[in-house]
């Protein structure tokens, strides 16, 4: 077994499912020859040809749009948008059409799509390179939103994606694109779409998190043990469609529940996944959910963005706050 | 040094005048029956249009786009694809779906308020009613991406109003079918108003206009392939066109851009008041050059037409038109379908939703 980082691991998966499937096609600006600003692609270009992993003009509408016509038409396009802030000029196309075309003709058309792209913040990047845009996906009913942590889920979560029915918008956390490396099956394997997974075990308080933010909820975990409190981190790999009922068998246990996310806390996942537990758990929680989440700013530039980011020391704040409530 | 290194020319082309006299050059070779059956689609778009219209203001279906006076874009565009080539619609081609076998119940349906109406039978070959502007425009040029990758034989074939050549959707569409070369011909009908706002700008130093291009057909030269304006109530002369644009398509030449040169005689929709601002003299000589009238002319002067044909002609479009409006009318949509088709599977969240419903 190959010892994989996550850009390595999607890369790993879109060369199992272009070899599969004849019908996969990736394509994107500068995904061919330049195999992708991050290498997200490297090697495929030569591995599969310029019909099947295609460099298309600087136009992300255009990429998102023509890849829901070619994925009506029967094929699998795994569209690349290059960055996170520039997905903004292809949500006409995700919300007009991606995500409707079931819907609108009653299961006559359907769209499996893939719209993959690295997002967060953490790399010290220009501006519009660090955005967070879960929420407006989840948000739009007939999308399904899918955010690995590490390299196997990465494979495995991707693969999946590739296979399903529906469009699936797939977040890639760029800070850790190339931060761990993880034993990951050569052979392609897939990871359930729409379940969360434990990462930690623990008793008195329920991490929530996803990318980027799983490690930095674990190293709060860390260090909140030293202090003797066992918090239990859910990572969970798809946003949409949500896997309450691992949250809601988490918090019933311990009873108090921290959010985490770098999107902007207003209106950011933690709101609904907040309510919900509210809804579901009210007279087991022994303390208000909280979040831990960027603030309600633009992205700072990258001089200030580590004060903006949730930290493990946010984090642990918090999980001190629901544990003396 | 100061030298041209590029210049370009756009074609026009009219092969049927408002009289009815034809370019005998240009005449396209069609049997009678073809020529017979544009007649009889055209015919067939105007009843629908009729009835919708009336369905309308009786409040039995929503808002209604007219396609009164551009039935030759839609006929002429239309008849001019193999079955197996792809039509992407915007709004207002009700006869594009006819034609391609989609009855007329589902129109009604459509516009009556119910999804289950682009529901279209298989092999159909259209997309579905597409209301934000120019967005299909990429569906057009992904398609034909997708035929070319496919090593089909088809083409795609889009429907854009004249305010579509403003949007983003439309430059990135024919931008990635001009850099594919993708086999796609791109309609516009130019009917020179988008709700109030006109197509030409009339003032030199201010917008409140579409675009200051002399033609919409020139937009193609931008992205290396050709535009050419043809009259848009001119039947023959946009069959003709988009006939051979489609041809070159075919044998891998590319894509092309016609803009139909037509003039909106009706309201943007029933939901428009268009005294508000057009001018009535210029409409009434716009209603004049309308499209069915010369082409009447022309089947005449080929003893193609007499009253007989037309009778039985309108009482052919009146019959489908009003079947399909009874079945319509009988057809009750299936609450639990606004749960059931949002993805393939009932996710947790639709289940318990669909429950809350049902309760």
């Amino acid at each position: 077994m190959a010892k994989l980082t996550i850009v390595e691991a999607v890369k790993d998966a879109l060369d199992c499912e272009l070899a599969r499937d004849k019908s996969v096609i990736v394509l994107g600006e500068d995904v061919g020859l330049n195999g992708g600003v991050f290498r997200a692609t490297d090697g495929l270009f030569k591995k599969y040809g310029d019909k099947r992993v295609i460099d298309t003009p600087l136009s992300e509408s255009g990429i998102v749009g023509a890849s829901i016509a070619m994925a009506v038409q029967g094929l699998r396009p795994v569209a690349e948008i290059q960055f996170d802030g520039f997905t903004y000029p292809a949500m006409d196309q995700l919300f007009c059409h991606a995500a409707r075309f079931r819907n609108r003709t009653r299961g006559r058309y359907t769209c499996p799509l893939v719209v993959r792209f690295p997002y967060g913040g953490g790399i010290r990047a220009l501006e519009h390179h660090n955005e967070s845009p879960e929420s407006y996906f989840i948000h739009t009913p007939g999308l399904k939103v899918v955010v690995p942590s590490t390299p196997y889920d990465a494979k495995g979560l991707l693969i999946s994606a590739i296979r399903d029915p529906d469009p699936v918008i797939f977040m890639e956390p760029k800070r850790i694109y190339r931060a761990f490396r993880d034993e990951v099956p050569e052979e392609a394997y897939t990871v359930e779409l729409g379940k969360a997974k434990v990462v930690r075990a623990g008793s008195d308080v329920t991490l929530i998190c996803w990318g980027a933010m799983v490690r930095e909820c674990l190293r709060a975990a860390d260090d909140a043990a030293v202090q003797g409190v066992k918090a239990e981190v859910i990572d969970l790999r798809t946003l949409s469609p949500c896997d309450y009922e691992t949250i809601f068998a988490s918090v019933q246990k311990t009873g108090r529940c921290v959010v985490v996310h770098e999107a902007p806390r207003n209106l950011g996942f933690g709101a609904e996944i907040a309510a919900r537990i509210q809804e579901k758990l009210l007279l087991f929680l022994k303390a208000p959910v909280l979040r831990v989440a960027g603030y309600d700013t633009p992205f700072p530039y990258f001089k200030l963005e580590n004060e903006y980011l949730p930290s493990p020391d946010k984090i642990k704040k918090a999980i001190g706050r629901v544990i003396k409530f | 040094m100061q030298k041209d290194i590029a210049s370009f020319r756009v074609k026009y082309i009219q092969i049927l005048d408002e009289k009815g006299n034809v370019d005998k050059k240009l005449e396209p070779k069609l049997s009678s029956q073809e020529l017979r059956d544009l007649y009889r689609w055209m015919v067939i778009e105007r009843v629908f249009d009729n009835t919708a219209l009336a369905l309308q203001r009786e409040g039995r279906i929503g808002t209604y786009a007219q396609s009164l006076g551009e039935e030759a874009v839609h006929v002429g565009s239309t008849f001019a694809t193999s079955e197996n080539d792809w039509i992407f619609p915007d709004y207002r081609e009700h006869v594009s779906f006819l034609m391609r076998k989609v009855p007329v119940k589902n129109l009604i349906l459509h516009w009556g308020g119910s999804e289950d109406g682009m529901e279209l039978p298989e092999r159909s070959n259209i997309f579905p009613v597409c209301i934000p502007v120019g967005t299909q425009t990429l569906h057009g040029a992904g398609s034909a991406i997708a035929f070319k990758l496919k090593k089909q034989k088809n083409c795609s074939l889009t429907f854009v109003g004249d305010a579509s050549t403003s949007t983003g959707d439309f430059n990135e569409g024919l931008n990635f079918a001009g850099t594919f070369m993708a086999p796609a011909v791109f309609v516009i009908r130019n009917n020179q108003w988008a709700i109030s706002v006109p197509r030409v700008c009339e003032k030199s130093d201010w917008g409140c206009c579409q675009s200051r291009a002399q033609t919409l057909a020139q937009k193609a030269i931008a992205f290396g392939f050709d535009g050419i304006q043809v009259d848009g109530n001119d039947v023959l002369a946009v069959y003709s066109v988009v006939k051979q644009a489609l041809e070159k398509a075919r044998k891998g030449k590319g894509p092309t851009l016609v803009e139909c040169f037509s003039y909106r005689i009706t309201p943007h929709t029933t939901a428009d008041d268009p005294t508000r601002y057009w001018d009535p003299k210029v409409v009434n000589e716009w209603v004049k050059k309308e499209p069915l009238a010369r082409f009447k002319l022309y089947l005449q002067k080929k003893k193609l037409w007499d009253e007989k044909f037309e009778a039985a002609v309108q009482a052919e479009a009146k019959r489908m038109v009003n079947q399909g409006v009874k079945e319509a009318e009988l057809h009750k949509p299936k609450p639990t379908d606004m749960f059931d088709f949002v993805y393939e599977k009932l996710t947790p969240d639709l289940c318990e939703e669909r429950k809350e419903w049902q309760s």
